[in-house]
């Protein structure tokens, strides 16, 4: 019995000791099969990066987060900024079409003008992805914003601030030639159609100056004081609307709403100062990374470039004082760029 | 019989002031005082820069680098405030800033002798550049708590007149004084109208000249102080706009010619109303922005071949655009 019991300790003993240890030995690792191709698919490769200008809030934003998701992966990110200079940009494209990376992020001045090149980049192999301003050309990918539907969701905004009172609007819009002012027009324009009280008594272009924005707002507002609401088509511009509102001492009750990147300083700060009543924030870092995601996706497919299209427009995010607090909301280019 | 012969500054007050009869009598809300202030505020910036750049054409020169000296000191006086330095500080070293940038530009033209057009043309992409790469994080720089009570430069009302139309009458009575009531001002006259009889007469030429291009650069910073404290923010990229032709535009239109010489801050004044009274009646007719571009172009293309006929161009005048 002694013995039997002895040894069946021993048993449980080895037994117990087995079962602790033996997967532990037994345990081979396991080879992700997927996760080297994707690594070779991606080490080496040339992300060239084609904004309209770099030094402000979105294209900074874009490249510090690309920069942030790809660089790790052995991804060289090459910048060629256009500077505000539509035939620079077109030379830029232009140029990297024949230097062959393998993938442009563009940054689209306009809806024509680099149409044709884009789609031959696609044709040499190379994966051209827009972003924010799309063109005429349906590249692999597009990620941005619904310039119809922000225009909308801030007409929308002006209408509802307006119940009750003049339905007198204005529309401080941006350059005329922009694509992204064009169809931020269009959705005004697709709101106002069911609300046929509300009348436009202003709609000019400020050029995407703050400085014209305020003279015009000035105006505007002299002429007709009672005003309720101004759809303003971008945060930078929009400080000066802002300001002729404060200036007329009609902060709060003129209901400004306009659009933008959603940096903390110009969209949280603003709205929380009480300067914009509603920022329809298309919210850069997420931007950056549905790029990133999509390049990734695009490099470790396979794919051949051209042969796959699709969109992600970004989902907005509307800035108001409810929750222009919250670390969500905004996003601080200095922390980005860490 | 002499004959009865408008200048261009008449003609251009003409215009101006036919302008402002229609706008008045057809236009609703444009003839009341609200309206008026208004105009002139939106104009005020524009005038400044229009007094700082008559300085150097009546000295026979031109400045193509004021929008730099408009943008980039001032958006250096944001920048810094944003990073945690005091306004006083800040303040001082954007003019030592713009003070640095006149004397090169001065010392360009009076002293190396590069003609005044391509030097500032130079300069200001060398100021404006400097600015992007090493002075500013973004093209916009934001308004920052620390300078919170300096916007009382380019907003509010004092004894209920915007103070953004005061900045410009202060600025048009200091250089009225300084052009028209010191020796200094006589000298760029001197110098204006004929450089080498002036430097033959004793007027140290050099001197005054670079002069000149400083006292025009601090302008331009000061004008760039109130466009930054009105609209909260400084948005340096206005360097790479049309702005510095408007300005041209205003000096020119108001009669002060090119070849130098000539003209004072009554023209300025002048010209920066006909430009005001245009864009403000265009916005209160919500003229597209294509159709302003054009009435503007019009308008201004009628005012200067009204003075072409009238005042034919002989061998003395036709210097004009020598620059």
């Amino acid at each position: 019995m002694k013995t039997f019991g002895s040894l069946t300790k021993t048993t449980l003993a080895a037994l117990a000791l087995a079962a602790l240890t033996g997967p532990a030995l037994a345990q081979q690792g396991l080879d992700e099969p997927f996760q080297k191709p994707f690594k070779e698919a991606l080490a080496g490769k040339t992300v060239a990066y084609v904004p309209v200008a770099m030094n402000f809030d979105l294209t900074e934003g874009w490249y510090a987060g690309l920069k942030k998701e790809l660089e790790p992966f052995g991804v060289k990110f090459v910048i060629r900024d256009a500077n505000w200079n539509t035939n620079a940009g077109a030379q830029a494209v232009t140029s990297l079409i024949s230097e062959k990376p393998a993938v442009i992020v563009v940054h689209n001045p306009d809806v024509q003008t680099y149409a044709k090149l884009l789609q031959r980049a696609e044709n040499e192999g190379i994966f051209v992805i827009q972003i924010n301003m799309g063109s005429a050309y349906r590249s692999s990918a597009f990620v941005g914003a619904n310039w119809v539907e922000i225009g909308e969701r801030q007409t929308e905004g002006v209408v509802k601030a307006c119940e009750g009172k003049s339905n007198k609007i204005a529309i401080i819009q941006g350059a005329l030639s922009a694509a992204a002012s064009a169809y931020t027009l269009k959705g005004v324009e697709n709101v106002l159609a069911k609300h046929p009280e509300v009348k436009v008594v202003s709609s000019q272009a400020a050029d995407w100056d703050a400085a014209k924005a305020k003279a015009i707002t000035q105006t505007v507002l002299k002429q007709n004081p009672d005003l309720c609401g101004i759809v303003g088509f971008w945060d930078g511009m929009d400080i000066g609307t802002a300001a002729a509102v404060k200036e007329a001492g009609l902060t709060g009750k003129v209901f400004l709403a306009t659009s933008g990147g959603g940096e903390r300083k110009g969209a949280c700060e603003l709205v929380k100062s009480g300067a914009f009543d509603l920022n329809m924030s298309y919210d850069v870092p997420t931007q950056a990374a549905q790029m990133a995601g999509t390049i990734k996706w695009l490099l470790s497919s396979g794919a051949k470039p051209g042969s796959i299209k699709g969109s992600e427009y970004t989902t907005l995010i509307p800035i108001t004082k409810e929750n222009a607090d919250s670390p969500m909301s905004c996003w601080n280019l200095s922390d980005l760029k860490k | 019989m002499k004959r009865f012969r408008f200048n261009q500054q008449e003609i251009v007050f003409a215009v101006f002031a036919l302008l402002f009869l229609v706008f008045s009598i057809f236009l609703k809300g444009f003839l009341t005082a609200d309206n008026m202030l208004t105009l002139l505020q939106n104009v005020a910036v524009l005038g400044i820069l229009g007094l700082a750049m008559a300085i150097v054409v009546i000295g026979r020169g031109i400045d193509i680098s004021l929008i730099a000296a408009l943008a980039v000191p001032p958006g250096l006086v944001l920048q810094m405030v944003q990073n945690g330095h005091s306004l006083p500080t800040s303040l001082l070293a954007a003019v030592l800033l713009t003070i640095a940038f006149g004397l090169v530009n001065g010392w360009l033209i009076a002293y190396a002798e590069v003609p005044s057009l391509f030097a500032t043309l130079a300069t200001g992409l060398l100021l404006a550049g400097l600015g992007q790469a090493a002075l500013f994080q973004l093209d916009v720089v934001q308004w920052s708590p620390g300078m919170n009570g300096f916007e009382r430069l380019g907003q509010g009302t004092v004894l209920g007149i915007p103070t953004s139309i005061w900045m410009f009458a202060i600025a048009c009575i200091v250089v009225a004084f300084l052009l028209r009531q010191t020796r200094w001002g006589a000298y760029i006259y001197a110098i204006g109208d004929n450089p080498y009889a002036a430097r033959v007469t004793g007027i140290p030429s050099r001197p005054i000249i670079v002069l000149q291009y400083v006292v025009t650069a601090l302008i331009g910073c000061f004008a760039g102080l109130v466009l930054a404290a009105s609209v909260n923010s400084m948005p340096t990229r206005i360097f790479n706009s049309t702005l510095i032709y408007d300005v041209i535009l205003v000096v020119v239109l108001g009669g002060i010619g090119l070849s130098g010489g000539r003209g004072g801050v009554l023209n300025v004044i002048i010209g920066t109303l006909l430009i005001g009274t245009m864009l403000n009646g265009m916005t209160i007719m919500d003229i597209s922005y294509a159709g302003q571009n054009l009435i503007k172009g019009v308008v201004l293309l009628l005012a200067v071949i009204t003075d072409s006929f009238l005042n034919p161009r002989n061998e003395e005048t036709a210097q004009q655009g020598d620059i």
